[in-house]
């Protein structure tokens, strides 16, 4: 059993690391990949949500949905890409670059109040009240010094959340 | 680090025993006025997802782990082709062998005593009990099972279940070996399911539907009436569920913990050098497997059979299954892991979002209150 890195030579290996930036070592890579190949059970290529939502730990993940979404279809070397803001080697504009990907569904390069709306939701659920959830989100946007109809894009993103302060890393377990 | 509350009506936990690895998310701690950051910044949310998609604990617990090949060099290679040569052409034959004379003399010996023995319960019960012991030691034989059993040897009594950590179907071998349980499993397809309606039926054996959630009424209440019953062979139960690969251990179900008797803990624990006892139900079926348990060198286990143990004043039955999986997992050096078994075969359920979506509502709308 077991699928091991003598599916990935060293061209693919340094192919993934170029696709990536870099953000991952390649004994990291080489342990990604067995960690797709694990998750990826009827070996199809890409991970099905269905294979994703088979992580328990996922799937309780109250934005599990959306990831689901920028997930979709990812072969191994987008996977990569995909996980490459939390690395340790990522740059806080990496990071704050990839915050913004999953506010903005629509990929125009603007967060409408709408989007961040939808967002708000998924993390709070049915605890707060729709209304509720738009007074709360026009007021600290007001207080912030935007308007209820501002479209907000990266730069402002990187203003508002992005400090040293930002902790999004996760480890890469190697064996 | 955060607290993952895997919190619901069937198992109501609250101190999971989190592997180590786990993604720390900065827990929202109420920090004053709330701010547009605070709703922007879903890092620590992001974070707990990758961490999972990276490695969780849960998949963790059915990895196969072969053992590290050791044949890698132009001396030992030889030796390993020799020993392949061995265990395939001959040691392989031989078991084979010795399985069929098993089965032989005990199907000869079982149908007579079950046929004709119909009036005289008591003796008919004894002989059957003692074939199953011997077609099991067959079977074991037929591994070259080394199995050293550790502490006193069940007895039959009333109102006793004895539970055990689950690893493959060979653990019922193992157990049955040397005592006759009567197991309550999990109904099976082709020619396992085979024996289990003829001869695991005459133990008492019981069948569940895993699949079948009205079905666990019915099974409680045939729990209850087997452990009642003075002649009745002991009960075995493997509370996880599902086979786990030795290394860790899934929550308990609270089934066996509830019927009100006592409960005698037995930790089983495979020593890998000789091969890998898990039985991966998604990789393998249980012919294949059994197949390459009869081309290994041998089987080697400890089995441990623990104090019984008592529920406690005050201890809820979950908080006693809980109790039960420490003195196993600690015995047998195995990690503890927050996870219910089934979650292998169905999704959870959405109470556990749920309640990290009102953690964070609450304190949203707490913090928009202060000044």
């Amino acid at each position: 059993m077991g699928n091991t890195s003598s599916m990935l030579t060293q061209y693919d290996i340094e192919e993934v690391q170029e696709h990536c930036n870099h953000t991952f070592s390649q004994q990291e890579i080489v342990s990604l990949y067995q960690r797709f190949c694990q998750l990826d059970r009827n070996g199809c290529g890409f991970i099905s949500a269905d294979e994703f939502m088979s992580v328990p730990e996922f799937a309780v993940n109250p934005l599990f949905q959306r990831l689901l979404r920028m997930l979709d279809g990812l072969n191994f070397k987008e996977f990569v890409a995909f996980l490459s803001a939390f690395s340790s080697r990522a740059s806080l504009q990496q990071k704050v670059e990839f915050i913004f990907k999953v506010y903005d569904s629509d990929g125009n390069g603007k967060v409408t109040f709408n989007e961040m709306l939808d967002i708000l939701r998924d993390l709070t659920g049915q605890f707060i009240s729709e209304q509720q959830r738009e007074k709360v989100l026009t007021r600290v946007l007001e207080e912030a010094g935007y308007a209820k109809d501002s479209l907000l894009v990266q730069a402002d993103f990187m203003k508002i959340v992005g400090n040293s302060g930002l902790k999004m890393e996760v480890e890469v377990p190697v064996d | 680090m955060s607290k993952l509350n895997t919190s619901n009506s069937e198992l109501d936990l609250d101190r999971p025993n989190i592997e180590d690895y786990l993604p720390s998310g900065s827990i929202q701690e109420p920090r004053g006025k709330l701010r547009l950051r605070d709703l922007l910044d879903i890092s620590p949310t992001l974070t707990e997802a990758a961490g999972a998609i990276v490695d969780d604990s849960f998949t963790r617990c059915f990895k196969s782990n072969p053992p590290e090949p050791w044949n890698w060099n132009v001396y030992l290679f030889p030796l390993w082709c020799l020993g392949v040569v061995v265990r395939y052409g001959f040691l392989f034959p031989l078991r084979v062998l010795v399985l069929t004379l098993g089965w032989i003399i005990f199907l000869s010996c079982y149908f007579p005593v079950h046929t004709l023995l119909k009036r005289n319960d008591k003796l008919r019960k004894k002989l059957e009990r003692g074939l199953v012991e011997l077609i099991c030691s067959f079977f074991v034989a037929s591994w070259t099972g080394v199995i050293k059993y550790h502490g006193p040897r069940p007895s039959m009594r009333p109102r006793q279940v004895f539970v055990a950590n689950h690893t493959s179907m060979i653990d019922f071998i193992v157990l049955e070996q040397m005592t006759a349980f009567a197991v309550i499993m999990q109904k099976h397809p082709g020619w396992v399911g085979l024996l289990q309606s003829t001869i695991l039926e005459s133990l008492g054996c019981i069948w569940f539907n895993r699949s079948e959630s009205k079905d666990r009424g019915i099974v409680t209440r045939k729990l209850r009436e087997h452990v009642e019953g003075a002649d009745n062979n002991p009960l075995l139960i493997f509370p996880e569920g599902t086979c786990v690969n030795n290394h860790y251990t899934v929550m308990f179900k609270k089934g066996a913990f509830e019927l009100g008797c006592t409960v005698c803990p037995i930790a089983i624990k495979y020593n890998k050098i000789f091969v890998d006892a898990f039985w991966n139900s998604r990789k393998q079926s249980f012919t294949m497997h059994l197949l390459q348990l009869m081309t290994s060198w041998a089987v080697v286990c400890d089995v441990w059979y623990l104090e019984p143990q008592n529920l406690k004043p005050g201890e809820t039955p979950i908080e006693f299954a809980e109790r039960v999986r420490d003195i196993i997992s600690v015995r047998a050096g195995l990690k503890k892991v927050p996870w219910d078994g089934y979650l292998k075969y169905s999704r959870p359920s959405p109470k556990h979002r749920e309640r990290k979506q009102q953690s964070f509502a609450e304190s949203v709308l707490r913090r928009l209150e202060e000044k």
